[in-house]
């Protein structure tokens, strides 16, 4: 690579990951969830500032601690929500913060201008800069989030899965967006699940395990499946609860079922068996949980014992679900561990209100806990009670959405064990897991998503390597 | 103002802006029909009354009337706008009413230092419900309740009726008028045209609608958010003490109560949504508020002229108010889908 060279050196508080960036090059960051690829972005950003290591830009070293000195730096970045003013027009969007002005008064005519004139060099002009931005399908409001970051002058952009939001087809225009700022030599930093695009797009690809940097990698150096090792590779040395004999009745069985954010669901639950749901962001896992409980349900397909049209009747059904966010949607922050676990009990008339204090005490929640604010609870205590909160109306069907997300190692094996527990008791259980070993080593099948469709079923004791390869759509 | 600008491309002009439905997308627009419509049915119902709804005399009362609520409501839409509210303003028109009216206490001379006074006094109390929403991090609702009561505190404490005296020549501020239009309403209407200037043409007003619209994004920006919201709080207290002024001159002296028995503060807010300012922030727009007034206003001549009781008329603007919300979140729900 010619041209401007930009390096951040030894950014340590992901314990010593190295990463430089030469101009016009697209370099990509894999690695799984959780294994440091936000708060590195972060660091680039001037959102975080790193506690150790230091940070180049041409040779200089800098200190981006704000995201305003690192916007200045010419750094620029393209979050996965997209950070946009719906109800303001592109013009305005692009120069906020920074409008032109004209003795005092803002210059609209210029600020239009130089609108109109980057989306032309862009080549990308399905809308002008007077158009709303909510107008505007979400692929295109992509374009006024990289048009903002060329009007910055930025020299790096960094993007945070820029595809997760995008339907296939869409996603043709951001490959010639990015290709139009490698010409321009503005350097990239492309994050994404998705290795079809890594290899589609980069340059170079670094792979991050844990928060350190597994190796950095010129694309034609490397196979998907040695990619997918690399980013895996660790050993199952975890204890998981053993599986239990068999499988019994079908609790519930989807038939082609879908919404707008699926298609062809065909799944079975079993009394007795915990199904995994697999894939990356985006993918449908959560929509599929939301569908099955009737949160956001399904509009086609069939579903039985019936397909429910609303949370009641999925609850009515008995069908629970312990969704992904549970300060958000699990619990009350701010009543009292009793009162939570009885959230369901006092919905429904099936709900077993006098035996919430026996249950508390089983998952280890003594009575003198019991009246205490749930949010002093530690992440770990508060899963128990959304669980609880579930068990009083003794559901046929349990839905788990990462229940293991933000809880320390002793409570996680805690809820596994009870997981296991309660399917032994003849529960169906699907649980949802980014983290591929416990997923595995909890399912007895792993039904892997991608695109809102069923990827494929592995058996119990599939290796990581095939849920992910399944998951990216690398043919095996 | 303008919002829906001109599209650049005709392909897309056709999608957005198709037949006359699309044209009501905006609710600026669905007000202004909507005045338009309650004028026609009322003119209507007050004919076949045996009256005349349109007479000079009614035309300018509703100018008149709407005056010091336009003003205040053009304060609040700006508030509104960034994302805030304020509900002290009734208390401060009846704090800058009194301190109008005793500094002039009848004289000439003493107008200015008055008008200077009640500026003064209002940035003042803008600046302290700023600085409370903004630093001390209380929500708007609470924090410009809080000083209200403050301000009605110390005006209880020291007035137990009408007190000071506004001399002849301020009183033209509130009676006279130049053919049909009352003094009052041109000062309604250049409020209104400052407001309406500086927030399409300003970088203050862009940022106006930033932070109301999404205060993270507008943060990360490089906008200062929290200056945004301080400014527009006391330009919405100098709307309010610009009302204390008007109604000082109209009433002749300056009154305790004249705010609140008003209903500024509630008045005010109802008037800026009744224009489609989204009362979240970020949408929305001065053009909208003047009609929401005028619309309020229209409705009270109309049952003043049928002598409607008073209890119905709250009745009736209650349900518009409701119905007018109900339908711009119809409207937006189904742009969005």
């Amino acid at each position: 690579m010619r041209g401007i060279g930009k390096s951040f050196l030894g950014v340590r508080v992901l314990s010593g990951v190295d990463l430089d960036v030469a101009a016009g090059e697209v370099h990509a960051v894999v690695g799984e969830n959780g294994a440091g690829k936000s708060t590195l972005m972060k660091i680039i950003c001037g959102v975080h500032a790193p506690d150790e290591g230091t940070i180049e830009i041409d040779g200089t070293p800098v200190s981006l601690g704000h995201p305003l000195e690192a916007q200045r730096s010419g750094i620029a970045i393209i979050y996965q929500e997209f950070n946009l003013l719906p109800e303001r027009t592109v013009a305005e969007n692009v120069f906020l913060g920074r409008e032109p002005v004209r003795r005092g008064l803002v210059d609209r005519a210029a600020m239009e201008e130089a609108t109109a004139r980057l989306l032309d060099e862009l080549g990308e002009d399905p809308f002008g800069p007077r158009d709303l931005v909510k107008r505007l399908p979400v692929a295109q409001q992509q374009i006024v989030e990289i048009v903002k970051a060329l009007s910055m002058n930025a020299r790096l952009v960094v993007m945070d899965e820029p595809s997760a939001a995008l339907a296939e087809h869409e996603v043709e225009l951001l490959y010639r967006l990015i290709g139009r700022l490698r010409e321009r030599g503005v350097a990239v930093v492309y994050i994404s699940h998705r290795l079809r695009e890594v290899f589609d797009l980069a340059d170079r690809v670094t792979v991050l395990k844990d928060g350190s940097r597994v190796t950095t990698l010129p694309i034609g150096e490397v196979t998907p499946d040695e990619l997918i090792r690399l980013m895996v590779g660790r050993d199952l040395g975890t204890y998981f609860p053993p599986r239990s004999a068999a499988a019994g009745e079908v609790r519930l069985s989807l038939r082609g079922a879908g919404n707008d954010k699926l298609r062809d669901i065909d799944l079975e639950l079993r009394a007795g068996e915990i199904v995994g749901i697999a894939g990356l962001q985006g993918s449908g896992r959560s929509e599929l949980a939301k569908a099955i409980f009737g949160a956001e349900p399904f509009t086609a397909g069939e579903m039985t014992p019936s397909r429910p049209r609303s949370v009641r009747e999925g609850v009515a059904m008995g069908i629970g679900l312990v969704t992904e966010d549970r300060k958000a949607e699990g619990l009350v922050l701010r009543q009292s561990v009793r009162d939570n676990a009885l959230l369901v009990a006092r919905a429904v008339r099936a709900g077993n209100r006098a035996g919430v204090r026996d249950l508390l005490e089983r998952v280890r929640l003594p009575a003198a806990r019991q009246e205490q604010e749930v949010r002093y609870l530690s992440g770990g205590n508060q899963q128990k009670v959304v669980l609880v909160k579930w068990m009083t109306m003794a559901p046929r069907v349990l839905l788990f959405d990462e229940p293991t997300r933000g809880v320390d190692v002793g409570a996680k094996a805690a809820i596994h064990d009870l997981m296991r527990e309660l399917a032994n008791d003849g529960m169906a259980i699907m649980m949802i897991s980014s983290e591929l070993p416990e997923l595995i080593g909890m399912s007895d099948r792993v039904v892997v998503l991608r695109d809102g469709r069923i990827a494929g079923t592995l058996p119990a004791g599939a290796s990581e390597e095939a849920v992910m390869r399944l998951a990216a759509g690398e043919g095996a | 103002m303008d919002l829906r600008t001109r599209v650049r491309r005709p392909a897309r002009r056709s999608r957005a802006h198709g037949g006359l439905a699309a044209h009501l997308r905006e609710p600026t627009q669905v007000v202004f029909l909507a005045l338009l419509g309650l004028v026609a049915v009322g003119w209507a119902l007050v004919a076949f009354d045996g009256g005349q709804l349109l007479t000079m005399e009614s035309v300018v009362g509703i100018q008149q009337r709407s005056a010091a609520l336009g003003i205040v409501a053009i304060g609040q839409t700006l508030v509104i706008l960034a994302g805030s509210l304020d509900l002290s303003v009734a208390y401060l028109i009846s704090l800058t009413s009194l301190v109008a009216a005793e500094i002039m206490a009848g004289q000439d001379g003493n107008i200015w230092p008055a008008v200077t006074a009640v500026l003064v006094i209002s940035s003042l109390v803008g600046l302290v419900n700023g600085l409370v929403i903004t630093r001390l991090q209380v929500h708007a609702f609470i924090a410009t309740l809080g000083v209200g009561l403050i301000i009605k505190g110390i005006v209880d404490h020291l007035y137990d009726g009408p007190a000071g005296e506004v001399p002849a020549s301020f009183q033209v501020l509130g009676y006279s008028r130049v053919g049909p239009i009352p003094v009052s309403a041109m000062l309604w209407a250049g409020v209104a045209v400052v407001a309406w200037f500086l927030l399409s043409r300003t970088r203050l007003g862009y940022r106006i609608y930033a932070v109301g619209g999404n205060e993270e994004v507008a943060r990360l920006s490089g906008v200062r958010t929290a200056r945004v919201t301080v400014i527009t709080h006391v330009l919405c207290s100098l709307c309010a003490g610009i009302a204390g002024l008007l109604l000082a001159a109209r009433l002749g002296a300056g009154t305790p109560t004249v705010g609140t028995d008003g209903g500024y503060d509630l008045e005010s807010i109802a008037a800026v949504v009744l224009g489609g300012t989204a009362l979240a922030g970020g949408k929305g727009g001065v053009a909208g508020t003047v009609g929401g007034v005028l619309l309020l206003a229209v409705l009270d001549t109309i049952f003043n002229q049928l002598e409607v009781n008073s209890f119905a008329k709250d009745v009736v603007r209650g349900v518009v108010i409701v119905i007018a919300v109900a339908v711009y979140a119809r409207r937006g729900t189904r742009r969005s889908a």
